[in-house]
């Protein structure tokens, strides 16, 4: 089976989000739609997929011109599609979230025995190992996915539509789904993969089709190389290697030791953990996503309520502190999603960057906003950072995902601070983001800031870090210099350590 | 400024159609509960006519017992004919403080729905310091005014001090506390401290004089200077939630928590916070009413102001300025209601079943804008009270 888009254009009011796009996926491939956050990747497979209506275009299946106004058209015409955020009923089990909408009954009684037949069948045939009668909420993200991409094989899906479907998986998750997405390559199945990281493009994909700005600037093979690619999509010549230069580091700044973080119910998430860090140095830490990373920032910043143990910042005792006072004591926190922890969405950029200093001088005087002086932070602020939008006076959910997160940095960095948290800080970013996260750091480290970073991404930590602490289990394994090879570091984040070597 | 102007815009277009929208099918309600007019039914000209006529009637009526009435204007002049405003006046007075109670818990992510038993509270400190003190005159009613916000602050403050220490949700806890607020004055009404002296029906004295708020237009009205104070405070509330720091976390929280929590801001505190500010607020409206109307405390004090208040503050859109306009609204319904039965004959619960409808519109507004073929932007969203899980 064939999909065959022509000439598909869709405006929001004076945006033009896709611009006269032409795409042919053919079954047994694997074509990537490569593009920055805001491309129109998202709004030009929501079209295919029925969510939204195109302006004008086509699209056909097998040669045939299909109308589809809506998704059960689109699986009738046999185009399935795994969205970014899951569309799964948490408290419902496996069989009842793939049979949701296509219930059958049997003498006026719902019947799962025929669903859970065909979900043993197709999890035999591509070794997902899903148990139908476990709870959603149980699984781990990877196994959702999974779940996601078994419905739509259950309902006879010809095209698969994959959107950004490795942005919440750890690396191992990732390429069990790289070779889960081959293998429906060899059985005939066409996939569509739109992602915007470039090592899994190269690795399984048969075409490559780059959009920016809504438009198709190029076709192009996996045999392109990542410099090749960048450039296509951002549109300019992108430095992808860190230029981390050699620098000595300095006195102490954080100093945890014996930290323990236990949950609510007294469960060890961090165990007795012990780490420095210096002026000038940036430390990482690596580790498969839930092994009390997340847990570990937020004890520093005294998010966390159940905690032992010493974090001292220059040589004083932080732990215990109030949130507000730990981040005015000199603490700069880039939260792991900043939708989430980061930003208030319908609060503007002005607001947005005065979050955790509105009640200083010069914003707050007499218990008054300062209105003017508010303007002016962000006016400096958003030149210095580069944050695109309309005026400071935009909220926060009309930026896109790179603006969203400069506007968190911005926040963070421009105060007075001896130490950088920043966790996961490019997750979700485009390439052109992302280098600029980079630089950012590394300029901070440069000035003398001390820098605890947390990420999955090895490529990110190996290029920035001076140091890598690998978390396994609520413990650092050990660490390392960021020259050790990708296969001991993968080694140590599924919690194998190396004897002395 | 256009810009402004189209968000107002829609703030206030949406209400406005409810409105509207509630007075059409509640003139419906009222033909069709009509015997006399059900009996025309086989004859669509007369039937048409006598509807008509009667709808018309029934609005003039409620629009005459609550803004100008033509015939007391010719007894008593033409500011004599605005008798039936004051009267609205009077009647939205509290509600505009209950309201804006409501509107800014709304804003903290707080759904208040304790005016009620906050607005009992504030009653009962200002009477009491109204009838067992005497103070000069200004004094005495800004020490019963100040009785008033501090006692039903406090029971407002108790809400947000559990929900900060124990997670209760401010809903439950609040309706409770309703509960408990219209069952203790009836209790402390028969308490020696509060019984009027050789009484045995549960009344306190009157407020001293001196107490008393002044009336603003002569004996011959009821309006009183609680409605100046009302206003006062709505502006202060306004600068509070968009001008002020504290202001500003109120928001933060209310619009998203978690990245307030990130950022530093205390919840426990916001909640606290809130929750007392908005006790005084309903409070205030209970110690106005009491010393600008009532004089003398009752059980039934509070009529249904704090629960109305919810309706107000939805009606405005958790926003002071709407809150004032949406007391006003329901100020002239409540008074406007009266007259029309008398006048009409027509059952005053027909103003009920309207704002009834009105909120039902207010709460569907998915239902208005597919019937007034609306767009509205996603932006005006400033209610942000959450669920059970929030």
């Amino acid at each position: 089976m064939s999909l065959e888009l022509k000439g598909i254009t869709k405006r929001f009011g004076s945006l033009v989000a896709n611009e006269l796009i032409d795409l042919k996926v053919s079954n047994g491939e694997i074509h990537a739609i490569l593009g920055e956050n805001g491309a129109g990747k998202s709004t030009l497979m929501n079209i295919v997929y029925g969510l939204i209506k195109a302006d004008s275009g086509s699209i056909s299946v097998d040669g045939k011109i299909v109308e589809i106004s809506d998704p059960s058209q689109a699986l009738a015409a046999g185009i399935g599609m795994v969205h970014q955020h899951f569309m799964l009923v948490p408290v419902f089990t496996v069989v009842e979230n793939i049979i949701l909408g296509h219930e059958k009954l049997k003498r006026g009684v719902l019947t799962v025995e025929e669903a859970k037949a065909s979900i043993e069948r197709i999890s035999k045939e591509f070794k997902f190992d899903i148990n139908p009668d476990e709870l959603i909420e149980n699984l781990p993200v990877g196994v959702q996915q999974k779940v996601e991409i078994l419905r739509a094989l259950i309902y006879d899906a010809k095209v698969l539509i994959l959107d950004e479907p490795t942005a919440v998986l750890t690396p191992q998750e990732t390429d069990e789904l790289l070779s889960i997405m081959k293998s429906l390559k060899s059985k005939g199945a066409a996939i569509i993969f739109i992602t915007h990281k470039l090592r899994e493009v190269q690795e399984v994909a048969d075409k490559i089709t780059v959009i920016r700005r809504g438009k198709v600037v190029g076709t192009t093979l996996p045999t392109a190389t990542q410099e090749e690619l960048a450039n296509l999509m951002v549109g300019r010549t992108v430095d992808l290697t860190a230029n981390r230069e050699s620098n000595k580091a300095g006195d102490t700044v954080l100093s945890i030791s014996n930290l323990n973080i236990y949950d609510a119910s007294g469960r060890v998430l961090v165990n007795n953990l012990s780490l420095d860090i210096k002026a000038g140095e940036v430390v990482a830490i690596a580790g498969v996503q839930g092994n009390g990373q997340s847990e570990l920032v937020r004890a520093i910043v005294n998010l966390e309520p159940h905690t032992s143990g010493s974090v001292k910042l220059n040589g004083k005792e932080i732990l215990g502190n109030s949130v507000s006072k730990t981040l005015h004591q000199g603490v700069a926190y880039v939260p792991e999603s900043r939708e989430l922890d980061g930003l208030i969405a319908s609060f503007t950029i002005a607001e947005n960057l005065i979050l955790d200093t509105h009640e200083n001088q010069p914003f707050s005087k007499y218990g008054q906003l300062s209105n003017s002086k508010v303007i002016e932070n962000a006016e400096k602020l958003t030149k210095e950072f580069d944050i695109r939008s309309q005026g400071v006076f935009d909220t926060a959910s009309s930026l896109s995902g790179g603006n969203k997160q400069k506007v968190v940095l911005a926040r963070e960095l421009s105060r007075d601070v001896k130490l950088v948290i920043a966790s996961q800080p490019t997750r979700g970013l485009d390439v052109g983001s992302i280098e600029f996260v980079h630089e950012r750091l590394l300029a901070e480290r440069k000035s003398g800031r001390a820098i605890l970073l947390v990420s999955t991404e090895l490529d990110e930590v190996t290029a920035l870090a001076d140091r890598i602490a690998v978390m396994y289990r609520g413990e650092i394994l050990g660490i390392v210099s960021p020259d050790t090879s990708r296969e001991k570091l993968g080694l140590m984040m599924a919690g194998i350590k190396e004897r002395a070597s | 400024m256009a810009k402004s102007f189209n968000k107002s815009f829609s703030v206030f277009l949406l209400p406005f159609l409810a409105f509207i929208f509630a007075f059409f099918i509640g003139g419906l309600v009222i033909v069709f509960t009509d015997p006399e007019i059900m009996k025309l039914i086989k004859s669509p000209l007369n039937f048409l006519t006598a509807a008509g006529s009667k709808i018309g009637n029934s609005y003039l009526a409620v629009f005459q017992g609550s803004i100008y009435d033509i015939n007391l204007s010719r007894k008593n002049g033409v500011l004599g004919g605005f008798y039936p405003l004051s009267e609205t006046i009077v009647t939205s007075t509290p509600l505009i403080l209950t309201g804006l109670a409501v509107a800014l818990a709304f804003r903290s992510g707080l759904f208040n729905i304790g005016a009620q038993g906050q607005f009992i509270f504030g009653a009962i400190g200002a009477s009491y310091v109204g009838f067992h003190f005497n103070f000069s005159p200004i004094l005495h009613v800004v020490l019963a005014l100040l009785a008033g916000i501090v006692l039903a602050g406090m029971y407002g403050g108790l809400v947000g001090v559990l929900k900060a220490k124990t997670g209760a949700h401010e809903v439950i806890v609040t309706i409770m506390l309703n509960y408990v607020a219209s069952l203790f004055i009836l209790w402390i009404l028969k308490t020696e401290a509060f019984l009027r002296p050789k009484q045995i029906d549960p009344i306190a004295p009157e407020v001293a004089l001196s107490a008393r708020l002044p009336k603003l237009f002569g004996e011959s009205q009821r309006i009183h200077l609680g409605i100046i104070i009302a206003l006062f405070v709505a502006v202060l509330v306004w600068w509070l939630i968009s001008k002020s720091t504290l202001g500003f976390k109120f928001r933060a929280v209310g619009a998203n928590s978690n990245a307030a929590k990130s950022a530093g801001i205390s919840i426990p505190f916001v909640t606290t916070a809130t929750m007392f500010i908005c006790g005084g607020l309903a409070g205030l409206g209970g110690a106005l009413h009491t010393l600008g109307t009532e004089y003398a405390l009752t059980a039934n004090v509070a009529g249904t102001f704090g629960f109305d208040a919810i309706t107000v503050a939805l009606l405005g859109r958790a926003t002071p300025q709407g809150t004032v306009l949406g007391a006003f609204l329901f100020g002239a319904l409540q008074t406007g209601g009266r007259t029309l039965q008398s006048n009409t004959g027509t059952s005053s619960d027909i103003v009920q079943v309207i704002q009834a409808l009105i909120v039902l519109f207010i709460a569907a507004p998915a239902l208005i804008k597919y019937i007034f073929r609306v767009k509205q932007s996603a932006e005006d969203k400033t209610l942000t009270a959450k669920g059970w899980n929030g």
